[in-house]
């Protein structure tokens, strides 16, 4: 069960873009800004609000990329894996990344929720390319070493 | 501040005119995507600090030096040699600016307008003190990335100081609708999403539909990887995008226009909502737009991640609230596109090219490019290449010239045997 809050907050952003249907996408998004996951429970709320069938709210949903019913953790890191990045070798770096968490292509985020580890296509930063980017913020020109050094500084929480 | 009426505007441009040319001492820090990851804020707010301090403690310094302004532009180009700053009216170009680097140009540039010689670009022993000394940029013609790395690209002001919004007051109050799409028809302009489409007849298209509710779209999910040509213009240019916007509105009869930008852009969003606000509180946006009795409304929608969606059709389902899923056609975009109706669909870099075309002309702009593809081409260079970064040519321009001449040429080795059509000039 969520707690109220979470329906209030959903209440908010609805009446920010109003109850239609597209506003189906948008709501979504800050709701998933807020949490960092969207929790089925405000899918099937704000799809009864906004007047769509649940079934098409959840088609939706699962449709695009950036909607993750799973919650995150608290650092989400994500490697650029676009090609100008990829050609500067960015595999390496999301290898040792996943090596050093515990993490796989099947398990992005670990146990302990304090990171999240997952690709992402190009950034547009590819002049400095590879990069990665930690909650938003692009870090550029890394190698594996120096995103074993961020994640040492990630944890002594000095970010 | 509204401005009311045409009159108004040209007010508004002399005065900001006035007050950039007083300023002694103007500092540009380029605020692209690229350059902000190299640590460009840190320089901006290292920079904001030196001077706040100079006019709070002294005088003096102060009568020295009676205008100064640090501002944050769009990408200036170069981003491999990042964070870049360029110095007005001096017109210095600094490269790799480091924040133990701002308190040595306060000093030396900003106060005694001498150059800090080790930040120019060196080549091969050669120093280039200005930006369009250096080879990167003086192969380049610029028409959309013009204001990109000269003005400040959150200021309403400094747009129309750089004659911003002249195009419009132009469509608006001399031309009629069917002139103003003439005229873009004439110029042979292509969409440069891809397809190359010419932009003129798809307005015309639009324009006979019986349907009198229509739309106007910018497609800004620049999804290849690789390129950041469009997220550029976003950042850098916003307000000459949405310029183009509102005129394509006025030349199809649409009030309603949507730029549905890709999500890994957050930047491009915060600087298009930004400038919609500006627009709209100074009456450039919105009911009756300089008194002119043209009203135009604009929305931004964000991309959540899936590619498919830069197809037209995926577009608008999105912008609807659906799957992005492309559908048959026809019926095309131009019969019904967004909710079943009439749209332009056009790309960021097709939009930005509207202003100049109206300003200048369409036989101005067939003088640059190809007979069959007038104009420039934006192109963003990466990958194992010296110079990395933003640029733009004209048409026609072989891939040879854009890798060698003004990218420098290929880390470490020459051109890969597959790719036959180095000089095989550019076209959409």
């Amino acid at each position: 069960m969520l707690s109220q809050s979470y329906y209030d907050k959903a209440d908010e952003i609805i009446e920010q873009y109003g109850r239609k249907a597209s506003s189906l996408i948008p709501i979504m998004q800050d709701i998933q800004g807020e949490y960092r996951y969207l929790p089925k429970e405000l899918l099937t709320y704000v799809a009864k609000e906004i007047g769509v069938k649940e079934a098409k709210a959840y088609s939706v949903a699962t449709f695009y990329e950036n909607f993750s019913f799973e919650a995150k953790g608290k650092y989400i890191i994500k490697v650029c894996d676009g090609t100008a990045c990829h050609v500067r070798k960015s595999t390496p770096i999301l290898e040792a990344l996943q090596k050093e968490l515990g993490l796989s292509k099947k398990k992005h985020t670990t146990d302990d929720m304090m990171f999240t580890v997952e690709t992402v296509s190009c950034l547009g930063a590819c002049g400095l390319a590879p990069t990665l980017t930690v909650n938003d913020e692009v870090h550029p020109n890394m190698t594996p070493e120096k995103a074993l050094a961020l994640l040492d500084e990630l944890r002594g929480g000095t970010v | 501040m509204k401005i009311e009426n045409r009159d108004a505007l040209a007010n508004v441009c002399q005065k900001a005119q006035e007050d950039i040319s007083s300023y002694k001492c103007r500092i540009l820090v380029c605020a692209g995507t690229g350059c902000i990851a190299s640590g460009s804020q840190k320089i901006y707010d290292k920079m904001q600090e030196l001077c706040h301090d100079m006019e709070e403690v002294s005088v003096e310094f102060q009568k020295e030096v009676p205008h100064l302004g640090v501002v944050k532009t769009g990408c200036q180009g170069i981003c491999e040699l990042g964070p870049l700053m360029r110095i007005e009216p001096a017109h210095y170009q600094y490269v790799k600016v480091q924040p133990e680097d701002c308190v040595e140009i306060f000093e030396k540039t900003v106060l005694k307008g001498e150059p800090v010689e080790r930040l120019f670009y060196h080549r091969d022993e050669e120093v280039f003190e200005k930006p369009e000394e250096i080879p990167f940029i003086a192969g380049q013609t610029r028409i959309v990335l013009e204001n990109c790395g000269k003005i400040d690209a959150e200021s309403l002001e400094e747009y129309i100081a750089a004659g911003g919004f002249s195009a419009l007051t132009k469509a608006l109050f001399d031309m009629t609708p069917d002139e103003v799409t003439e005229e873009v028809d004439k110029s042979g302009l292509r969409g440069r999403g891809g397809g190359g489409f010419p932009a003129g007849r798809k307005w015309k298209q639009v324009s006979r539909q019986a349907e009198k509710v229509r739309y106007v779209v910018c497609n800004g999910d620049e999804g290849d990887p690789g390129a950041f040509m469009d997220g550029s213009v976003m950042e850098g240019d916003p307000y000459k995008l949405l310029e183009g916007m509102v005129i394509a509105g006025y030349a199809v009869a649409s009030h309603e226009g949507y730029i549905y930008v890709r999500a890994e852009y957050p930047l491009s969003v915060a600087r298009l909502k930004h400038a919609i606000g500006e627009m709209e509180k100074a009456g450039l946006l919105g009911d009756n737009i300089l008194g002119s009795g043209f009203s135009f409304h604009m929305h931004i929608n964000r991309g959540a991640g899936a590619f498919v969606c830069g197809e037209g059709s995926a577009l608008t389902a999105s912008i609807e609230g659906n799957r992005g899923m492309p559908r048959v056609k026809p019926p095309r975009t131009v019969e019904k596109g967004l909710w079943e109706k009439p749209t332009v669909l056009n790309n960021v870099e097709t939009f930005a090219n509207v202003p100049g075309i109206i300003m200048k002309g369409a036989d101005w702009f067939r003088t640059i490019g190809t007979e069959g593809s007038p104009g420039t081409k934006t192109f963003s260079i990466t990958g194992v290449i010296q110079n990395t970064g933003l640029i733009e040519v004209p048409m026609g321009t072989t891939l040879r010239e854009i890798i060698y001449d003004i990218g420098g040429g290929i880390k470490g080795g020459g051109l890969s045997r597959r790719c036959r059509s180095a000089d095989r000039p550019a076209d959409v």
